[in-house]
């Protein structure tokens, strides 16, 4: 008897519970570092206040703004699939990937920007601030960038899955991969969300 | 009849059959065989730490090597033999097969965790070899000595990183594949209790080991990039990341005695012909378990720098997280009242898996209550009382289970006498061993030195002999084990007699794990 045989079942239900699960445990690792923050800026408020002002307010909503149309096009791919308009779904998928490269690029810019200025983890110009500014920047690039990891981990996934469209092996009749593709995007948009008031508003 | 697993036709040939399988029992298999390795480098380590303080002064090696010794058996054993240990080698075998499942809901991400978990593990060995020398800060990482340490910390701390992410995929898998995959006729009320704390476990893994990832993650970028998060002298601060890693590490704890519970639990009706007393309160007990030994990590650091009041708080619910312990011992002990028992050899594992849990779990209330806490802190009253609950619980239940599923896993059976023997060594030596450590830290010597002074002399001489005998049960009972693997008789599908629905297929499994699809009328524990 061949073991493959039986692997092949579908279980709808199953995919989806799966996928729930795991985000669970997207939501505990940033939910540490939101501890972290949480802490640093209780025991130094005025300093965050202070080092908040270095963040670019411009770039920060123009990257809200395309993360949140990016969930809006990866949520139209899924149910342009459902409807069995596969064309649509794949231009929509792509229409992701490129608002997610696009959120990527001001990332870049905005990090170099700070790099420039000397304001990055153990540089000289850091090291003479105040203990809030270096935890305040700390933060900054240690949360954002996991975050901008998890943007390229999702983006990987979605070119993945506009592979399996174009070949057919997600159709209106099995899309779970595309739909557990979106959660994990519409996730990675959240946590966003938070970061945003928190890094660039509330300050 | 069907073949079995081990006879089936695989995709691929030889050894690839097994490392790219998708079929549970055989990626249990492979995690028993993975987890067993460890286990005995695990051991052999602690054999010469203890060879190294048989008597006060310096012996054997030098005071660093001691570090690293100790750093390298707490991470092996805990990350690489008792967490993975029964959830992912028996219970992956085992659990399907008890809700009538023919396989996990994610076979492709079973075998990914495995691979997570090897990874990881080699990443671990490796970082013994490479760098600044084998990791010194101890299982824990506590920093700031983990940051400020030249030795080979980022690299341990990746390894520890992907078992943990190995096991939270193994949690979320297990979850979906008890809620989905019971046969028809497998209610919750009918699920062994085996199951049950399986159950439970996972939902620690999956809600517990994510908080355990990032702060790896953390000390693995404040030691590259120097972010300052842990490190007073940019502001940081060393008890935040304390809480952090025990808010996993505590659960942790439940994750490895949690499913020997459930071991023991499945073994008892079975070897007593009665059902078990209190069904309901053992599951839900598992469940409290899980849920409580969530909020009490702060009994880790009574003396680190707490306020009274989260001390007295944090107090209060360990000793509440003793309840549903006690409530299962209860309901162990009931259940062997009247019983017609069969003293075999997972009878006798059992049996002494609760009397040195009991011991273990009372003595951990003496370091859940403020005052004593601060007395026996940092002492090896703590190093006795861990022993007592994972050698002596986890272990112990690992080995009960071992020896009532061999069969199930291999259709032979193991040579009675020999392993009687063996559990009889290993009762011995494990209590001359770790009861003398218990003497030991309340006279006051600290854990975690290559030395001692000369009063101690006394029960380390004691400890150290109990290891050599503790060694020798661990060889007969692998001896006999491996030996019986190859010679040991047919042991015919179902040699105990037990009701529950994984012996009602044949020994060992076909690859489908049943011929039918089967419909499931009683209860696991119902023999008449």
């Amino acid at each position: 008897m061949n073991e493959t045989a039986h692997i092949e079942h579908r279980d709808y239900a199953a995919a989806k519970l799966g996928m729930w699960l795991f985000l669970f445990t997207e939501i505990l690792l940033f939910g540490g570092m939101f501890l972290v923050y949480a802490e640093y800026r209780q025991l130094n408020t005025a300093a965050f206040h202070e080092a908040g002002r270095e963040m670019n307010i411009f770039i920060g909503a123009a990257n809200t703004v395309i993360l949140l149309t990016s969930s809006l096009t990866m949520a139209l791919a899924i149910s342009a699939i459902k409807k069995g308009m596969k064309i649509r779904s794949l231009l929509f998928q792509a229409a992701t990937v490129l608002l997610g490269l696009g959120f990527l690029v001001n990332k870049y810019f905005e990090w170099s920007d700070h790099i420039r200025k000397g304001l990055y983890p153990d540089s000289p110009v850091l090291l003479a601030m105040s203990h809030g500014k270096i935890l305040f920047f700390g933060l900054y690039y240690v949360m954002t960038g996991i975050h901008a990891l998890h943007v390229i981990i999702g983006l990987s996934v979605i070119i993945f899955m506009f592979a399996l469209t174009l070949r057919g092996n997600i159709s209106d009749t099995d899309y779970v991969k595309l739909e557990n593709t979106g959660l994990f995007w519409h996730i990675v948009d959240i946590i966003w969300i938070y970061l945003f008031p928190l890094f660039y508003l509330i300050l | 009849m069907e073949a079995s697993f081990y006879h089936a036709k695989t995709r691929y040939p030889g050894i690839f059959g097994w490392i790219f399988t998708t079929d549970h029992k055989r990626v249990g298999l492979l995690y028993l065989f993975s987890t067993l390795s460890f286990f005995a480098v695990g051991v052999s380590l602690g054999l010469t730490m203890r060879l190294e303080l048989i008597r006060s002064g310096m012996h054997f090696y030098s005071a660093q090597t001691y570090n690293a010794i100790f750093t390298l058996h707490g991470v092996i054993m805990i990350f690489l033999f008792i967490i993975p240990g029964i959830p992912s080698s028996l219970g992956n075998f085992i659990m399907p097969l008890q809700i009538g499942a023919r396989d996990v809901a994610f076979p492709k991400i079973n075998i990914l965790s495995w691979g997570l978990f090897i990874m990881g593990g080699a990443i671990a060995v490796t970082s013994l070899f490479t760098g600044g020398g084998p990791p010194d800060t101890g299982w824990t990482f506590y920093v700031p000595y983990s940051i400020r340490t030249g030795t080979n910390i980022s690299l341990a701390v990746f390894g520890v990183f992907l078992i943990g992410l190995s096991s939270t995929l193994t949690g979320m898998n297990f979850l979906t594949t008890i809620h989905r995959l019971r046969a028809p006729g497998m209610t919750w009320k009918r699920m062994t209790l085996f199951t049950w704390s399986i159950y439970a476990t996972s939902w620690i893994q999956l809600l517990a080991t994510p908080v355990l990832a990032i702060t790896l993650l953390l000390i693995i970028i404040e030691r590259n990039f120097g972010v300052g998060f842990f490190d007073p002298a940019k502001g940081g601060d060393p008890i935040l990341f304390e809480h952090m890693f025990w808010i996993y590490s505590h659960p942790a704890v439940y994750i490895m005695i949690l499913p020997a519970m459930g071991t023991v639990t499945d073994i008892i009706p079975v070897f007593t012909r009665r059902n078990i007393f209190g069904y309901s309160f053992i599951a839900a007990s598992s469940l409290a378990i899980a849920f409580v030994g969530y909020l009490v990590w702060g009994h880790h650091m009574f003396t680190s720098g707490m306020s009274d009041t989260a001390r007295i708080i944090f107090s209060l619910l360990t000793f509440i997280v003793a309840v549903p312990s006690g409530i299962k011992v209860f309901n162990w002990i009931a259940s062997l009242y009247k019983g017609s028992i069969r003293m075999n050899a997972p009878l006798l594992y059992t049996l002494a898996f609760i009397f040195l849990f009991s011991i273990g779990g009372l003595t951990g209330l003496v370091q859940g209550a403020l005052a004593t806490a601060v007395h026996v802190h940092g002492t090896y009253f703590i190093v006795g009382h861990f022993h007592y609950v994972m050698f002596g619980g986890a272990g112990f239940g690992f080995f009960a289970g071992l020896h009532y599923w061999f069969p199930k896993i291999t259709g032979k059976l193991y040579e009675e006498h020999l392993a009687k023997l063996a559990c009889f060594f290993l009762f011995i030596g494990f209590n001359m061993l770790y009861f003398s450590m218990f003497v030991l830290g309340w006279e006051g010597m600290p854990r975690r030195y290559y030395d001692y002074l000369p009063r101690f002399n006394g029960p380390n001489l004691v400890a150290t002999i109990g290891s050599w005998i503790l060694a020798m049960g661990l060889i007969i009972m692998f001896y006999n084990l491996i030996h019986s693997l190859f010679a040991g008789n047919k042991a015919g599908d179902n040699p105990w007699e037990a009701a529950s629905l994984e012996w009602q297929t044949t020994s060992p499994p076909p690859v489908e794990n049943f011929a039918t699809q089967p419909v499931v009328t009683k209860g696991p524990y119902e023999f008449r």
